[in-house]
């Protein structure tokens, strides 16, 4: 393979990457924009369809859906951050622990990743939403404290397969010490893959808000949140007001595809050797 | 083959105990009163002399470890407690339900199943070509879909619009139980299974088709090819075998999600399943019936687990079941 043809991916996977950070960013500031209009009710106009003043049309208290659903993505990438952030921290401390804390704290580590896996994950989202008392803070609480335990898994075996690998051993025969292995050789080698995990847990993250805020225990539905605008349009369907589900819908299906982006083409650029995901 | 039996049930009952300890410990700090939760709407009626009957009466004024020890006592005897929202026993509401809802999530977990895997052997054989790209966008974007919204637009698509299928609910409205058809049940299980399906069938077609692509390019297919072997006896004799295992570990080992999706699928086509039970309970502040389902879906997902690990090994003998898990 020429060079110039491997230029020529790593050209594409940037230009992916910018479009999406491109994207993400865009619906933050238009979400902030949004966040009055998203409020403003006019009654004259209920359940309109789709028209040149309401690109996404008017729900049933005659708010605009578009400025209503860019306010709720943008809640989403709150959650989705807060709960990358916080998971992949947990993840990372757990995964370090568990590789330099000898078998009976990997051990403490597997079992509490087992605990956490026990549930089908959205029951224990329900639980902790009702034990926290339900309301938005609940609900990221919640998530951001359950995303963490594939990717500690993840983490825990990269970490053991360098420790065991021939240049680690060749370099402890060399004299170099515990800490500069875990420098040098361990968190080099988990960097990358840090990076890609936290970015990664956004999507499944934002489903999982959305998916509570639509089940009514997560998000007050007062705010608007992509869940709680999919919810009210069940009443309205059976009206045939398609535009109070579809559009909500598609744009956050866009914005989880958008984050996806950004984690797979960091990952192409960062680990050459995953390039067909 | 007893005694690894025997190490599994020990196994699922450390999990279970430390499941059922760390949700009662949730429900206990949550800021929920279980009088309120109980009388309901009346609560303002309520005198501060009842209220202390009913504190007395279900010793809510013990401390927390004894609680949990009551509590434990009698699920060991069978007695899960009763349900606030349904009325009934918790046992009883968790088998009712489960029996509406494995219908529906045994056509998902099949259809998800088995469309998964032939598109899978499909994109794997056909590797970088139209086909392929075609599926795999299909199933990467399937996988960023929320469950909900999917069928909110099949049921907006072949519910609303079309009059195809029912909007809600498990039989026909007004219909006695025992009139019921099984053909009336599976057009009333149709969309919602499909909705559960379309949403399970991306991780086995991304994996099936990884393990396609890894077998095509061993020795073994390699050494097929140069002995004659083409096309569809090619995939069926050399492919499919190798590449069933993983999905079959897969599939088995999803059920949680299974039931995940259950949860928001039974919402959105008002399906009285053990999925809209659990809703329920949490918006009805359904402590027991919360704890039950918890308990009852831990083992579920441990089964799951377990059978999916020895079809694994039945299907591929080399696989090493030391894995960390």
């Amino acid at each position: 393979m020429s060079s110039g043809m491997r230029w020529d991916r790593r050209g594409k996977t940037l230009v992916m990457l910018a479009l999406s950070v491109l994207v993400v960013a865009a619906v933050v500031i238009a979400g902030a924009v949004a966040e009055e209009a998203a409020r403003t009710t006019a009654l004259a106009e209920r359940n309109g369809p789709p028209s040149v003043a309401h690109w996404f049309g008017t729900d049933w208290l005659g708010r605009d859906v578009l400025a209503r659903v860019l306010a709720g993505l943008r809640l989403s990438l709150v959650v989705g951050t807060s709960a990358a952030v916080v998971s992949a921290v947990i993840a990372l401390v757990l995964a370090c622990a568990a590789t330099v804390g000898g078998p009976r704290v990997d051990a403490a580590v597997g079992w509490l990743v087992d605990l956490f896996l026990a549930l089908p994950h959205l029951v224990l989202l329900v639980l902790l939403a009702f034990a926290l008392g339900g309301g938005t803070q609940a609900v990221v609480i919640a998530v951001a404290v359950t995303h963490w335990p594939t990717l500690t898994r993840v983490l825990r075996g990269q970490a053991r397969q360098v420790v065991g690998s021939d240049y680690v051993a060749v370099a402890a025969q060399l004299g170099r010490g515990r800490w500069w292995i875990a420098r040098e050789h361990v968190a080099r080698h988990l960097v990358g893959h840090f990076l890609v995990g936290t970015v990664l847990l956004f999507p499944h993250a934002i489903l999982h808000e959305a998916a509570l805020s639509f089940l009514g225990l997560g998000v007050d539905p007062a705010e608007p949140s992509i869940g709680v605008l999919l919810a009210e349009s069940m009443r309205f369907l059976s009206a045939g007001a398609w535009w109070l589900a579809v559009l909500p819908g598609a744009c956050l299906l866009l914005v989880v595809k958008a984050v996806d982006g950004i984690g797979e083409n960091l990952r192409a650029l960062l680990d050459p050797r995953s390039h067909h995901r | 083959m007893l005694t690894a039996l025997a190490k599994r049930l020990g196994r699922l009952a450390l999990l279970l105990a430390a499941v059922a300890v760390a949700s009662f410990a949730l429900m206990v700090n949550s800021p929920v009163d279980p009088v309120a939760a109980y009388v309901g709407g009346d609560v303002a009626a309520l005198g501060p002399q009842q209220r202390a009957l009913i504190v007395e009466r279900w010793g809510l004024d013990d401390p927390a470890p004894q609680r949990f020890l009551t509590w434990l006592g009698n699920l060991v005897r069978g007695d899960f407690g009763h349900s606030l929202t349904f009325n009934r026993p918790v046992l009883e509401v968790i088998g009712d339900k489960f029996l509406t809802s494995l219908a529906l999530m045994a056509l998902a977990w099949l259809l998800s199943g088995l469309l998964g895997f032939a598109l899978g052997v499909v994109a794997g054989v056909r590797q970088g070509r139209a086909a392929d790209r075609v599926i795999t966008w299909w199933a990467y974007t399937l996988a960023s879909a929320p469950t909900f919204w999917v069928g909110l637009l099949l049921l907006y698509v072949f519910a609303v619009s079309l009059n195809w299928a029912p909007v809600c609910c498990a039989v026909p409205i007004g219909v006695p139980a025992a009139e019921v058809g099984p053909l009336d049940r599976l057009h009333h299980l149709a969309l919602p299974a499909i909705t559960l399906s379309v949403v399970g069938v991306a991780p086995v077609v991304l994996h099936t088709r990884q393990a396609v692509v890894a077998t095509m390019a061993s020795d073994h297919v390699a050494f097929a090819r140069a002995q004659g072997d083409r096309g569809l006896g090619l995939v069926l004799h050399r492919v499919v075998r190798n590449a069933a295992a993983p999905a079959l570990l897969l599939q088995f080992g999803s059920l949680g999600e299974l039931f995940g999706g259950s949860v928001l699928a039974e919402q959105v086509f008002s399906y009285p399943g053990l999925g809209a039970a659990t809703t329920t309970a949490a918006l009805g502040q359904d402590v027991p019936l919360l704890l039950g389902i918890a308990l009852f879906t831990t083992v579920l997902v441990y089964a799951g687990n377990a059978i999916g690990d020895r079809v694994h090994a039945v299907v591929d003998p080399r696989a090493d079941h030391r894995r960390w898990r």
